[in-house]
Formats: structure tokens, sequence, C-alpha cells
């Protein structure tokens, strides 16, 4: 998976490109170890991302967590599988999902 | 039958997955369905790699593969030695409680039930065995 970042002021958009699993969603873990000190909205593009499995829901629950504290999140451009998943585990009644 | 065995660790879901896309390409299985299958077999292999074996000790994972339905879907396998789990006995989570009021963990397997069309368990010869049936032609 690639993670495109785009900081524009305090407004942080992240691309995911390809599969947000068991074995990358560590790497997204890390971008925000850091990363979301002065962010106060979030986006994530993931019109290019092919899917995702419970891995990755937890690394966006961190951020949703983290960024309920100090701003905004949201999710842009899911396409239809990535929208099952959130579905079916009921994270689309509380992501904001553009 | 087709068959993979790798140690059990994260690292090696990929080439599972490999392996099993390449089986579901020559097979006929649209793209759609292959990503579907894919997840729910990042969640088993994932929990297998976690927890299957604790204290550090080495162990392996086997996927095994075959056709059903005339060749219209899959039957999987995923089988290892690690101490016997029953992933089916957890209980489903509670979709409709906000996410801040529930734990994160079940999510995996609730994923492979709803989105696969038969998931079984059995614990034979010192193995755990779940078996996961997918059909693409209705």
């Amino acid at each position: 998976m690639d993670i495109q970042k785009n900081l524009d002021g305090t407004k942080l958009t992240i691309k995911l490109i390809g599969r947000l699993d068991t074995q990358t969603a560590p790497n997204l873990e890390k971008e925000f170890a850091d990363g979301l000190k002065n962010v106060t909205e979030l986006i994530f593009d993931l019109s290019s991302l092919e899917y995702i499995s419970s891995a990755g829901l937890r690394v966006l629950l961190m951020a949703q967590n983290e960024m309920d504290e100090k701003g905004s999140m949201k999710i842009r451009g899911a396409g239809e599988l990535v929208m099952e998943v959130f579905d079916i585990t009921g994270f689309s009644d509380v992501l904001d999902i553009e | 039958m087709k068959e993979l065995t790798v140690n059990a660790d994260i690292v090696n879901i990929q080439p599972m997955t490999s392996f099993l896309e390449e089986y579901l390409k020559e097979n006929g299985c649209p793209d759609s369905d292959i990503l579907r299958i894919d997840i729910a077999v990042d969640e088993i292999l994932s929990n297998i790699c976690q927890y299957a074996y604790p204290n550090g000790e080495k162990g392996y994972m086997t996927m095994k593969l075959e056709l059903i339905d005339e060749g219209g879907g899959v039957r999987m396998f995923f089988l290892d030695g690690g101490i016997p789990y029953d992933p089916l006995k957890k209980r489903d989570p509670d979709v409709s409680l906000s996410i801040e009021n529930r734990p994160i963990g079940g999510l995996g397997i609730y994923i492979v039930k709803k989105t696969m069309d038969n998931v079984f368990y059995e614990y034979a010869e010192g193995r755990n065995c779940l078996t996961v049936e997918k059909s693409w032609k209705s």
C-alpha cells in the first residue's frame, strides 16, 4: 500500500493506494505517531483503496478518536467493497463518509 | 486439491494471498469476489498468526483449496497446529453500538461470516480447521 500525504495549513489529506490489511495497517499507524500534531482537518481519500480488513478499521478508529478531540475527520471516495465492510461493521454510522 | 503451508507469520499472509488469487483467477472467479475472499483470508490468517501459537512458539498454517458448485465456487480449508480455538463460538459484535462503546475485537471473523457463504470449524487430529465456502455463480 502507498500512502500519499498532502498538508495544506492544518488540513491533511491522506490518500491510500492498494490494500489496507494486517500487513499494511501498521505503516498507516506509524504516520499518526507524530504526524497529526497540528492537524485540525483530516481527510482520507480512499478512491484508490482496493479493500480494507479489520486491521485497517482499527487504525481508522484510532485516527477518528484522535481527531474527535481536536477537529474533524472525513472519508472520501470509498468504493463499493470498502463501503460494504463499513456497512457490515457499523463503521458507516460512525465515520463521516462523503 | 491445491495446498500451501507456510510459517504462521504475518509476512506470509501475502504469499498465501497471491497463491489463492492465482487459483481463483484460473478458475474464473470475478475480481470483486477475489478481493472479498482476500479480506476474509486476511482476517483468518492474521488470527492464526497472532493467537494460535502463544508464547513465541513457532508454528505453521496451511491453506487447501478445492472447487465446488461445478467450478463456480471455492472451498478453502485453513489449518494450524496451535491451541484449539473455535472462532465461530465468539459472540457477534453488536454493530449497532457506537464504536466508542464496543470492543474492536471480533470484527474480523464477523466480516468473514457476513461476506462468505458458509463457515465451519472443527478440531481434529491436533489441528484447528476452519472451512470457508464462497460461490460466485448464482
